[in-house]
């Protein structure tokens, strides 16, 4: 049987990254061939890849129904029948169901009564019942879903890519989608399907392949893997030794949360608690409800349930300006959308939390900036001067932009959610060394990371959060990448 | 075409305007009356045309006002230098074809947010023509220009005629065609527009273009009913337009709207004061009202939307 797509030796590189590195994959008709990694192992790479989003690197090859693809796009795989389902629906929420599904329809002039009959007929085919004239935002999310499956499906698609497609259902949602999956299956489509459910993904999985670290670990029949197994192979070696992590004497709890829930986001009845001193990790796959706890610890979206204990006294946060009072801080993942203000000075950003502090009823410019100028030296920022606007600096540095702003506020507590995603080795080296270096201090850090050898080689602790609850905690120095990953995973015992 | 409840409140509404001069005035339902209120929103119809593809782009259009007013100027001066009328008329779209274009550059190409390169555009043109024109008016405009020499009694049905034809094509076009939903696609999300194969920049560039073609013909529409061009009119032009296509249902945020809505909207908000005249209202009270309308519309609007989203 010829493989419908096969992607071979596909490495890629981006300045300073090797995101893939050597990758096969091969999909055959009627299979259900399961990509596997951990976040930010490559499998999204993989896949824009697969659709001509991206470019392979040299010598890689992209091979569809035995022809080898010459220059890939977008539009050329989904002519070759590639489809692809992203875990954020893109669709036209104003517009109704029938229109979204022949939006790529050829033709200059439009017959609605065609249209219809069409569109009924994709939808029976992955057996979903829809109102063809709802507008699409009053859609459900598995509803949304299926109707991207159905769109997918209808430019012939014999190759349907599925990223996380039951991350956002619960329950019966998810079976249905399941039960599509097999169906689809048994039609001959080939399927490759991410997905961070195990369980799920035994249970319709034929073939298995896992990446880490942009590496290709293997493909794996269904018969020699089990959930022990994909967990291990996931994970892999120990971590190497580079982060800086010194033993810093662990003082009394600053910081502790009772059943702290916030009902909208999911966060449900977490109860931590983070030591003067100490690196509490906080790990979890992408919607685990990290963020989100740490949002509500913010005051960004306050508890709805729970308590909070600042030194062993119960706390109200009921907005940030209570959180900085309690000297929290947070400095959050999306660095260019909440982290920094681009267009201000350093000084400016630096001095932005603390206004009110420094000046009173009137800014004192020159108060600003000695204490621009005194953190810029301590991180190490790399500038001219203070008075450069934020967004000529690299990422790494307008981190410790960001970094500073709140150590400027002399916080005890500091929350800090992904703090080098996407910053070179070096600067994420120093951001490294500035958390020890602060914790040595005496401050508490809560460190949010993806990476999991991060938050193994930084914390003294790492607490795991699985749907919106803690699912354990780990004294680092006995966690593993396994341990971790194993209360990561919804389906952990 | 299925009326939504946006379209049976503002059906409701103009019924009720038209009820009001039934009670003791006399004067309102005249054919002459009746005629000169049609003939008078007519530019405003075919300018709202424009807004409404532009507004469900995701875009807006401020400077129609000041293209309106230069395609008049223009249509004038080549009229009075005795250029035959269908290269003076030809000339004039190609004008509000070229102040188009422009927009849809600063904003497709070089991502201007709309609202600010058209307001450059719009100061541009308008103190432009100030310059000009030093505040003249255009006069003595030979008679093949006015009424495009058919007279005015003859040429008000054509007028008419014309302008429904055009209405009726472009609600079609809007309605069924491919070009005509990829305004829709391209106001409710771009990326989701790339993945189907729609440019959006080529789309909102096309947007901005039309508009300048239907500022253009709205300008033939009126300034060929008046024996003068005055350089200043126009002014405030955008703001009807953009409520009319608003009170009518176009969404702001893009995405939706239908031509339909949009002259019920140019019907209530373009009768409202020749009705409150004949009432002997005060005219201050006009734009309050029409204010009033707007802001109703927009309400309803939120509303709905919010129950919606409860489901």
């Amino acid at each position: 049987m010829v493989p419908l797509l096969q992607l071979r030796n596909i490495s890629k590189t981006y300045p300073g990254v090797r995101a893939l590195r050597g990758v096969e994959f091969e999909l055959r008709p009627g299979e259900v061939h399961v990509l596997l990694g951990e976040n930010g192992a490559g499998k999204s790479t993989l896949i824009k890849i697969a659709t001509g989003i991206h470019e392979t690197d040299a010598g890689g090859e992209l091979i569809v129904a035995g022809e080898a693809v010459g220059i890939p796009s977008p539009r050329h795989m989904q002519a070759l029948g590639i489809a692809a389902v992203y875990q954020n629906p893109t669709l036209f929420s104003e517009l109704s169901v029938m229109e979204n599904l022949c939006m790529s329809e050829d033709g200059a002039v439009i017959s609605w009564s065609a249209r219809r009959a069409r569109s009924a007929e994709m939808l029976a085919r992955i057996g979903a019942r829809l109102d063809l004239d709802r507008p699409v935002r009053e859609l459900r999310m598995a509803e949304k879903q299926l109707l991207e499956i159905a769109r997918a499906l209808s430019r012939s698609a014999r190759v349907l890519i599925l990223d996380e497609p039951t991350a956002a259902l619960a329950g019966t949602d998810a079976e249905h989608l399941l039960d599509l999956v097999e169906k689809l299956r048994a039609d001959g489509v080939g399927i490759l399907y991410i997905s961070h459910r195990l369980e799920e993904v035994l249970r319709i999985g034929d073939r298995f392949t896992v990446l880490r670290d942009g590496g290709y670990i293997g493909t794996y029949e269904r018969m020699d893997v089990d959930r022990a197994r994909l967990i291990q192979l996931m994970a892999g070696r120990e971590l190497s030794q580079m982060f800086p992590k010194i033993e810093v004497p662990i003082g009394n709890v600053v910081l502790e949360t009772r059943g702290l829930c916030h009902g909208p986001s999911g966060v449900d009845k977490i109860s931590l608690e983070v030591r003067q001193g100490e690196i509490l990790g906080l790990a979890g796959l992408v919607g685990a409800g990290r963020t989100e706890f740490a949002r509500t610890l913010f005051g960004l979206t306050p508890a709805t349930a729970g308590e909070i204990f600042i030194d062993s006294k119960p706390v109200a946060i009921t907005c940030v300006g209570d959180a900085l009072g309690h000297r929290l801080a947070y400095v959050p993942e999306d660095r260019k959308e909440h982290g920094v203000i681009e267009d201000l000075t350093i000084a400016e950003n630096i001095s932005l939390s603390l206004l009110r502090r420094l000046n009173g009823e009137w800014l004192d410019e020159s108060k600003e900036n000695t204490l621009a100028a005194d953190f810029v030296r301590r991180l190490g920022v790399k500038a001219g001067n203070i008075f450069v606007q934020t967004r000529t600096l690299s990422g790494g540095n307008q981190q410790k932009v960001a970094l500073a702003r709140w150590l400027a506020n002399d916080p005890r507590i500091l929350i800090l959610d992904e703090p080098t995603q996407g910053i070179d080795v070096g600067a994420k080296a120093e951001i490294h060394r500035i958390m020890v270096e602060f914790v040595q201090q005496g401050m508490a850090i809560i460190l949010i990371s993806s990476e999991l050898s991060e938050l193994l080689g930084m914390s003294d602790r790492i607490a795991v959060l699985r749907g919106g609850r803690l699912a354990g905690v780990l004294p680092a120095r006995e966690a593993t990448r396994e341990s971790v990953l194993k209360l990561a995973m919804d389906d952990a015992a | 075409m299925k009326l939504g409840p946006r379209e049976i409140a503002l059906l409701g509404a103009i019924a009720v305007l038209f009820t009001l001069p039934l009670i003791g005035v006399s004067g309102f339902y005249t054919t002459g009356n009746l005629r000169n209120l049609i003939i008078d929103n007519l530019p405003i119809l075919i300018a709202a045309i424009g807004m409404t593809v532009v507004i469900i782009a995701g875009q807006i259009d401020i400077s129609i006002g000041s293209q309106f007013v230069v395609c008049g100027v223009v249509s004038g001066l080549a009229a009075k230098s005795g250029l035959p009328m269908p290269v003076v008329i030809l000339t004039t779209l190609a004008t509000g074809a070229f102040f188009g274009a422009v927009n849809g550059l600063l904003t497709a190409r070089f991502g201007i947010p709309a609202i600010i390169a058209t307001l450059a555009t719009m100061v541009i043109l308008r103190n432009g023509l100030i310059r000009a024109t030093k505040g003249d008016w255009i006069q003595n405009l030979p008679s093949n220009y006015q009424w495009l020499g058919l007279g005015q009694s003859a040429a008000q049905p054509v007028y008419i005629l014309l302008v429904a034809g055009l209405f009726g094509v472009a609600a079609w076009a809007l309605r069924s065609t491919a070009a005509g939903r990829s305004f829709y696609a391209v106001g409710c999300d771009h990326e989701a527009s790339r993945r189907v194969g729609i440019n959006p920049n080529l789309v909102i560039f096309a947007s901005f273009a039309l508009m300048g073609v239907l500022a253009a013909t709205a300008a033939l529409f009126n300034f060929t009913r008046y024996p003068s061009i005055e350089s200043n009119a126009g002014i405030g032009l955008e703001l009807k337009v953009i409520a009319a296509a608003v009170v009518g249902g176009t969404s702001i945020t893009g995405g939706r709207g239908t031509l339909l809505g949009t002259l019920l909207g140019v019907i209530l908000m373009g009768t409202i004061g020749t009705v409150f005249t004949f009432l002997h209202v005060n005219p201050a009270w006009e734009k309050a009202i029409q204010g009033a309308v707007i802001l109703a519309a927009v309400v309803s609007d939120t509303f709905f939307r919010k129950a919606e989203a409860r489901g």
